[in-house]
């Protein structure tokens, strides 16, 4: 039964992917183009560029696409609540053990050690972004390959949102009206 | 009663509006996040909030999944994720099956190309103010072993490209010892 087929590779890839974004890309793969051939390798390659242009999880994003492919919308529900049913239950379950037993000096001295770890894998997040935004991705960093557009909008955002305390989505928005505004006139 | 619909009403709403917004991975939800629950609706604290990124961190699945399950499940339990994550689905779930229809037409127009490349650079601007802040708050702390921590973190990741959930076990069986030796410092 190929809902049921959906539901149990997508629990898989929602059960095994750690550590977020393209952490889960070479699973979905072996999952979809590799065991079940539900995608052919180039229209996986789609499915990442599209991915990559719209918002949401990448699993997300292949859970839907892959599901309305192959057996419509009932497709796509099964294939999502697979890919999260494993997060729901382990998250839950993690986020209860904390509500409980955070108090505890052991636990503290453990998430006191997390909070600065955590504020770096961010920081390189965003670094991984500017620099496929500024120099494309995959591309080498170099100074004329630098795409001085971006940079700017770049600038005006960081100043919008320090300076001005603008509302961040309002303020990503407005970045994208800039780069179309700047394409326009020749920029 | 009414404060809870109220509270469930505005985490559906603000949630839906973050998860469609969430250009480029999983960080860009979990900042959006902070900035709506902690400084905006003061539901959640500063230090609970990166609690609570750890708990979606350290978990399997997409982390924007995971942010909007843990900050649910912390504002009204059970009710609360499933509210979270029912609009966390909703904005890629849509988008997608559209998507997949008009795939060809999408991927060629001009207009969208180019404002989703603006918002790249506005994505990362939103992401350096956050991490600007909470940065800042931890050299503030004067704390060094959290400075080195948030330093070496760092360059384990950004450098070295090691795997986030090996940074997460490390980091954490760190403040187990530090835990256990200032107790036995404590004790003498």
């Amino acid at each position: 039964m190929i809902l049921l087929q959906l539901f149990w590779s997508f629990l898989q890839i929602g059960a095994f992917s750690f550590g977020g974004g393209y952490a889960a890309v070479p699973l979905i793969q072996s999952q979809i183009v590799d065991q079940h051939a539900w995608l052919a390798m180039s229209e996986f390659t789609d499915l990442i560029t599209i991915s990559q242009m719209t918002p949401g999880p990448i699993a997300i994003n292949a859970a839907t696409f892959v599901g309305i492919k192959i057996a419509g919308i009932p497709g796509a529900l099964a294939a999502t609540f697979g890919c999260i049913l494993p997060s729901c239950i382990i998250v839950i379950l993690i986020a209860r053990l904390y509500l409980k037993y955070r108090s505890l000096d052991l636990l503290q001295g453990v998430l006191a050690s997390l909070r600065p770890a955590v504020v770096a894998m961010i920081a390189a997040a965003g670094i991984s972004i500017l620099i496929s935004a500024f120099w494309g991705s995959g591309a080498v960093i170099r100074l004329a390959s630098t795409n001085w557009v971006l940079v700017v909008i770049f600038g005006i955002s960081v100043f919008l949102l320090q300076k001005g305390k603008m509302n961040a989505i309002v303020v990503m928005v407005l970045a994208g009206v800039l780069k179309l505004a700047a394409a326009l006139a020749g920029f | 009663m009414k404060d809870r619909v109220k509270v469930l009403t505005k985490l559906f709403v603000s949630t839906l509006y973050l998860s469609a917004f969430t250009f480029g991975g999983g960080y860009v939800i979990v900042t959006l996040m902070k900035k709506k629950f902690v400084d905006e609706y003061h539901w959640i604290e500063e230090d609970e909030m990166l609690d609570l990124v750890a708990i979606a961190q350290s978990a399997p699945g997409p982390i924007a999944v995971n942010g909007a399950i843990v900050v649910g499940y912390k504002l009204d339990g059970m009710l609360g994720a499933l509210v979270a994550i029912v609009a966390t689905i909703i904005p890629p779930f849509v988008i997608i099956s559209a998507v997949s229809v008009f795939y060809d037409l999408f991927r060629t127009n001009f207009i969208i190309g180019q404002m989703l490349e603006g918002m790249q650079a506005g994505v990362g601007a939103v992401i350096a103010s956050v991490v600007w802040e909470m940065g800042a708050d931890v050299v503030k702390s004067k704390n060094t072993s959290s400075v080195l921590i948030m330093m070496a973190a760092f360059a384990a990741t950004c450098f070295f490209e090691v795997n986030v959930v090996i940074v997460v076990l490390v980091c954490a069986l760190l403040g187990v010892v530090r835990t256990l030796l200032s107790r036995k410092e404590g004790s003498k």
